[in-house]
């Protein structure tokens, strides 16, 4: 029996997969930073750490003559989201329903991705991760709503990054409100601004809803690492006659092994 | 210039994770033959030191195709789901896929959603 439970839940096989599916489908397209920097794992649920090689002092001795220090680690942090499904939706999936309401799930898989990107963009503090923006060595650079003025910003930050001696190729993650803007602004005589973006980078552009402004970085790869303990799962909490408690679940922490390989992009005022 | 040789489409519509694939996945097919090549020089050898020399660097070709092979695993979430899925067991191999249970393609062995690494993947 795994710490997932969910053979005890009142789900039938069919609407396992349903679940399975309709969860994968969402975070294939919400996750970002799995898209740009390097996975290493699923280490396995029993992985707790990540040896950072390094040792901590410990002031007080063992014993006279005795000295004492402590292996840093970075411990992984396990994250987890709770939604409720309707029992009588989960029954109708057996019965042939191809529309069956799903939403919570939808929602909580949304809520999941952005909290594991916030990490790894913006950090997390608490949960002893420093995110790509903080660790960045590089001034940040201003964004405006001019998107006229957008591949010169992108082409200012893959500038910084070869001078730092950083190759590429490089990627872009877009926040929300650089992807809407971009999606629709056009240069003089039509062009679009997205495909000159395009042009500035030659790695990847991302759809990244977790990241404030937007970021440039390198995807060469051994720069960023994103490890993973136990890998996305979907266990069983509770149940009662109308519904089943069910819950998204990862252990996961990230470090910046090359902060130098990225630039921010940011706006001054207080969107993102 | 010279080319990868074995592209079946046009180069220009190629991303450039998709040639890096083709590289190691070019270099994997290179070792093993090389490993079945020695493999029968050993068998046809009639010196033994020379058996011995021929042997040994089959064995350094395994090595060599395995890095190649965890270089892939680290960049395809799939590879990886049936890696962990169907290495290193003693039950039947054809029983496993035939009853399509854990284990099988698709279900990791974890029971997560096999979402893995997701670099490469995707571009606006």
């Amino acid at each position: 029996m795994s710490l997932l439970h969910r053979e005890l839940a009142p789900i039938t096989s069919a609407a396992w997969r349903t679940i399975d599916d309709e969860a994968r489908a969402v975070l294939k397209v919400c996750l970002a930073a799995r898209k740009l920097v390097d996975v290493r794992g699923p280490l396995g649920l029993e992985a707790a750490s990540v040896n950072l090689g390094r040792l901590e002092g410990i002031e007080a001795a063992p014993l006279h003559g005795v000295s004492a220090a402590r292996r840093a680690v970075l411990p992984l942090v396990e994250l987890r989201t709770e939604f409720e499904l309707e029992r009588a939706e989960l029954d109708a999936i057996e019965r042939g329903c191809a529309d069956p309401e799903l939403s919570p799930l939808h929602d909580a898989a949304k809520r999941i991705a952005r909290a594991e990107d916030t990490a790894v963009f913006h950090g997390y503090g608490a949960g002893g991760i420093a995110g790509i923006d903080r660790r960045s060595p590089h001034e940040a650079i201003a964004l405006s709503d001019d998107f006229e003025l957008y591949p010169r910003a992108v082409a200012s930050a893959t500038r910084v990054l070869r001078e730092a001696g950083v190759d590429g190729p490089y990627a872009i993650a877009l926040g929300p409100r650089c992807y809407a803007g971009l999606m629709q602004a056009t240069a003089h005589g039509g062009y679009p601004i997205l495909e000159i973006v395009r042009r500035a980078v030659d790695g990847p552009l991302v759809w990244a809803p977790a990241v404030n402004g937007a970021l440039v970085l390198s995807v060469r790869g051994g720069d960023f690492e994103l490890s993973i303990g136990q890998d996305l799962s979907i266990g069983y909490r509770s149940h009662s006659e109308r519904s089943v408690r069910l819950f998204l679940t990862e252990s996961m922490t990230f470090r910046a092994l090359a902060p130098e390989a990225a630039v921010a992009l940011v706006y001054r005022d207080a969107g993102t | 210039m010279a080319n990868s040789a074995g592209y079946h489409e046009s180069e220009d519509v190629l991303r450039r994770e998709t040639k890096d694939n083709h590289r190691a996945l070019t270099s994997m097919m290179e070792e093993l033959e090389a490993a079945d090549w020695y493999d029968q020089r050993v068998d046809a050898a009639t010196d033994d030191a020379l058996r011995e020399i021929l042997a040994h660097n089959r064995d350094e070709e395994k090595e060599h195709f395995v890095m190649l092979l965890e270089w892939l695993r680290r960049r395809d979430a799939k590879l990886d789901a049936e890696l962990r899925a169907r290495l290193f067991r003693s039950d039947s191999i054809v029983a496993r896929e035939a009853a399509g249970g854990e284990g099988a393609a698709g279900a990791p062995k974890d029971g997560s959603l096999g979402i893995g690494s997701l670099k490469g993947r995707s571009s606006l």
